[in-house]
């Protein structure tokens, strides 16, 4: 068994400024990552990292923004101290290095992105999150942090208590990808989830093969609450061939979106009068589709990105690596033609619920970056807000897993903050299907720390033996019909009967599941297994995405529901809970908290 | 038509030896047995895909398993793929992998030149998987492990050493000192920050490296994007002169910049197309400028 005092699962970069802030808290800490550090999908962030720096802006311009883009399902409290903490911690990474973009005089630029009432987005070319990334690993690096790099944490050490607010996590269990070892890594004071989204539950995204939403479904197994799942954001220009982004920097800098009959159709249809491309992101993808869905799309399927009058030398300086992207994944050369680009399946603005601090209701149980749900993004994130969250939350969840004095939260987790039962049924939708893979937690009257990670050690090594010896089918079957009924059935545009059908879909897939099997009989790098572990993680958001979107009957954000096709702030200004505790999913609602430190966020009418 | 032809010799090899010595174990046999009938099955599936459609490419993919009875002693296997427009190796790869033979091993993750996790060795030149598109390339397309690195199974090689290297050269910003006053950052102006600019975009995938024949050669020259990394950081005008001398003394060493040939396989085969030889050169003139200054 490893120790340490604080595990940090995943090392992009939540996990990576979680470790740091740990660390400086003098805890021993260990990040323990499928991928090597540098391989995390925080390197494919584009755009930029909103924060308050520039005189005439401030943190409660920043707030507000966030709030009305949140579509008014944003908490305050992660809101507001969102945006006091995000310019001490891009300062912080300029100290650090970070070779940011510059402005004559030598200072970090900023440049506009949509939503924002200023222009708040610092970045680096349009290969931001690279150089963020890279950033914070020399840092990992320069204090000698331990990586356990190509281990694939399996699951979370959970005590079984009846009632989820009593449970502790001791550690993880992880398997060695190089020599196919199981082994547990008991955590002293607390385990950090930040495994980044869940993209592979769709088979159009923006997110890596690795995006497999694994803390979302650890945590979910262990009883924590998964909060507001149904908000999706699809990023309204992705490559039609692959998914991959296109920055939402393109139309900061001017980029202009047409349809198949030359139209500016942000203005010329109305979808956005004043912000026209610069709308919120939920906002464009959806006046893509509906160009596309009358007639008025490229091909039938997508629309064009015009940014060739920007002129070589600003494209050169501030989004050079957008060419290499459209000419290496789609083939055309951005200088001398429009790009085409359609929404894809981009973040995940819920996740597993925690307040400020990054706690969950599990005691020791951490999540942060786009593992976790404060709720900070609500029902819709701003461009150039999921990089200073990760820096945010993850330096709050590390300072504070090491034993940092902090602030208590003001945002209430697990059973307790409930107010409102399910309008649904979550037995009748999900995980119905038996097997021993379902259990929710540990079982046993296991409580001392090492013998709950010794159980969940053993556990673990049985469902590796089982997958390898087994006869059955072969999981990327199942993880294509995933993929295939959530894009056809619980995309930007949503309906009930079609969500019903992706819940049937799912169940089938579950069943499925059961006869998965790793015909790959070796110990050494077995990628098999581990896709196929992978999928299982896969399922299980997928189903909590879907039966949040059918449970939440408004339009909010990125959620639209055919039927209800007005934000209805008198019956849904609340976040949808998921939980599995006792054996069975439950649903329930929780209140958003719109008060601020010195002001209440009245919900008005969002228009761009 | 996924003809591993080497491995059908040594099956009739196996056979045959079988045959004559005592009691082979029948347990071997079977699987074996299992393994050939597997294969037709793989040939026939193959088979039946491609005649949907028109267009194939066919891979001829390096496998190794140190554990895996078949797969200890390299061999290649030929995977016929249906082509697309647009398909990349990593696609062709994938596609091979989740239709054929789901032991297939390969690192990838984000698809789109990022992560640098596909560094592959693709019909003899090291290239990204993901960035190469089929239709640029000689069918059919032959794809191995990176050269000179440890393999570990299929094509995934050991990095360990790639990061020693990396680790070895003080990977991090180290400042004199920082601005005093609340959220003052560092001074930087923007002809510096474009100096460093290509340096900074180095995605660790190791083709730089692999790619080199001074490194095959001599396992402690710290290569080319370790070298590029000392460069990144003595280049950037926020890091003090003290601590550009520091940085010189690394790249200086024996294994350091003088190693250098200026052979340019590095340059040619980066997939960030960073000019590592030159700054390679850049870096031996600055060596040459600061140590004249002492005498």
């Amino acid at each position: 068994m490893y120790e340490h005092d604080v595990l940090v699962v995943g090392a992009g970069g939540a996990g990576l400024r979680a470790a740091i802030a740990a660390h400086e808290e003098g805890a021993d800490v260990a990040l323990v990552s499928k991928l090597h550090p540098v391989r995390s999908h925080t390197g494919a962030a584009e755009g930029g990292i909103n924060a308050a720096l520039h005189p005439e802006d401030s943190w409660e311009l920043h707030a507000y923004d966030t709030i009305k883009g949140s579509d008014y399902l944003g908490d305050a409290p992660a809101v507001e101290t969102f945006a006091q903490d995000a310019p001490e911690e891009v300062v912080q990474l300029e100290h650090w290095g970070m070779p940011f973009s510059r402005e004559e005089d030598g200072r970090v630029s900023q440049r506009p992105f949509g939503g924002l009432s200023h222009p708040r987005t610092t970045y680096a070319g349009a290969e931001t999150g690279h150089h963020l990334l890279h950033t914070m690993y020399d840092q990992v690096v320069k204090r000698g942090i331990e990586v356990y790099e190509e281990w694939h944490v399996l699951d979370l050490a959970v005590t079984d208590h009846d009632d989820v607010a009593d449970r502790e996590c001791h550690g993880v269990v992880a398997y060695d990808i190089a020599s196919g070892e199981v082994e547990g890594f008991r955590a002293a004071d607390g385990v950090i989830l930040a495994t980044g989204g869940p993209g592979q539950v769709y088979d159009h995204t923006t997110n890596a093969v690795a995006n497999t939403g694994d803390g979302y479904a650890m945590a979910y197994r262990a009883g924590v609450p998964l909060e507001d799942m149904e908000f999706v954001q699809f990023h309204p220009t992705t490559l039609p061939s692959t998914g991959v982004l296109i920055s939402e920097g393109v139309r900061g800098e001017g980029g202009i979106l047409y349809n198949d009959e030359e139209e500016r159709f942000m203005f010329e249809h109305g979808y956005a009068n004043n912000e026209g491309e610069l709308a919120s992101r939920d906002v464009v993808s959806r006046a893509e589709l509906t160009e596309v869905n009358e007639g008025r799309g490229i091909e039938d399927e997508y629309v064009h990105l015009d940014m060739r009058h920007l002129g070589e030398e600003r494209i050169l300086d501030r989004l050079e690596n957008i060419l290499h992207l459209a000419e290496d994944f789609e083939g055309v050369d951005g200088l001398e033609e429009p790009m085409p680009v359609k929404p894809g399946q981009h973040y995940q603005m819920g996740g597993v619920e925690v307040d400020e601090n990054g706690q969950t209701c599990v005691d020791g149980l951490y999540a942060a970056g786009e593992t976790a749900c404060v709720s900070l993004h609500g029902a819709n994130r701003l461009g150039g807000n999921a990089l200073p969250e990760l820096l945010v939350y993850g330096a709050r969840a590390g300072k504070h897993a090491a034993g940092g004095d902090m602030k208590d939260p003001e945002i209430e987790t697990g059973p307790g903050a409930k107010s409102e039962d399910g309008n649904l049924d979550a037995a009748d939708l999900v995980g119905a299907v038996g097997g021993s893979d379902q259990s929710a937690v540990a079982d046993g009257a296991a409580v001392e720390p090492r013998s709950v990670v010794d159980a969940t050690v053993e556990r673990a090594r049985e469902r590796v033996e089982r997958l390898l010896e087994a006869e059955g089918i072969n999981h990327a079957h199942v993880r294509d019909d995933i993929q295939e009924t959530m894009t056809a059935n619980v995309n930007v545009f949503r309906r009930e009967e079609s969500l019903r059908e992706a819940l049937s879909d799912l169940r089938e897939a579950r069943e499925r599941y059961q006869h998965v099997a790793v015909s790959d009989p070796s110990r050494t790098y077995n990628t098999d297994l581990i896709h196929t572990i992978e999928t299982r993680n896969v399922l299980d958001v997928a189903e909590a995405i879907t039966v949040g979107a059918l449970a939440r009957e408004e339009f909010r954000g990125a959620h639209w529901r055919e039927q209800y096709q007005y934000r209805d702030d008198e019956n849904w200004l609340k976040h949808t809970m998921l939980t599995w505790s006792a054996g069975s999913p439950e649903l329930y609602f929780k209140p958003v908290v719109l008060d601020g430190e010195d002001k209440t966020y009245e919900p008005k009418e969002r228009s761009y | 038509m996924s003809t591993q032809i080497e491995k059908e010799k040594s099956e009739e090899a196996a056979e045959e030896s079988e045959a004559e010595t005592e009691a082979g174990p029948q347990e071997r046999r079977m699987s074996e047995k299992r393994a050939r009938t597997e294969a037709r099955e793989r040939r026939r599936q193959q088979r039946e895909q491609v005649r949907e459609t028109e267009e194939t490419v066919t891979l001829k993919v390096f496998r190794y398993d140190p554990e895996v009875e078949g797969k200890e002693e390299p061999r290649f296997d030929e995977f016929l793929v249906p082509f697309h427009k647009g398909m990349t190796v990593l696609d062709a790869l994938i596609y091979a992998r989740d239709h054929y033979d789901s032991s297939l091993t390969f690192r990838h993750s984000c698809r789109q030149a990022v992560c640098g996790s596909d560094a592959l060795f693709v019909n003899g030149q090291q290239r990204l998987g993901c960035k190469t598109q089929l239709a640029d390339l000689d069918d059919p397309v032959r794809v191995e492990p990176l050269p000179h690195q440890d393999v570990v199974k299929d094509l995934v090689v050991d990095m360990e050493h790639f990061y020693e290297q990396m680790h070895a050269v003080e990977p991090y910003f180290q400042p004199d000192d920082l601005p005093d006053g609340e959220l003052e950052e560092q001074r930087q102006s923007p002809e510096n920050r474009e100096r460093i600019k290509m340096s900074t975009r180095c995605i660790w995938c190791g083709a730089c490296m692999s790619s080199c024949n001074i490194a095959a050669g001599d396992n402690q020259y710290l290569g080319p994007a370790a070298i590029n990394m000392a460069y990144r950081f003595a280049m950037d005008e926020r890091e003090g002169e003290n601590r550009k001398e520091a940085r010189m003394r690394i790249v200086e060493q024996e294994h350091g910049v003088w190693r250098c040939q200026t052979q340019f396989s590095c340059t040619e085969v980066c997939p960030k197309d960073i000019p590592l030889t030159e700054h390679i050169q850049e870096l031996k003139r600055e060596a040459v400028k600061s140590n004249l200054k002492f005498w």
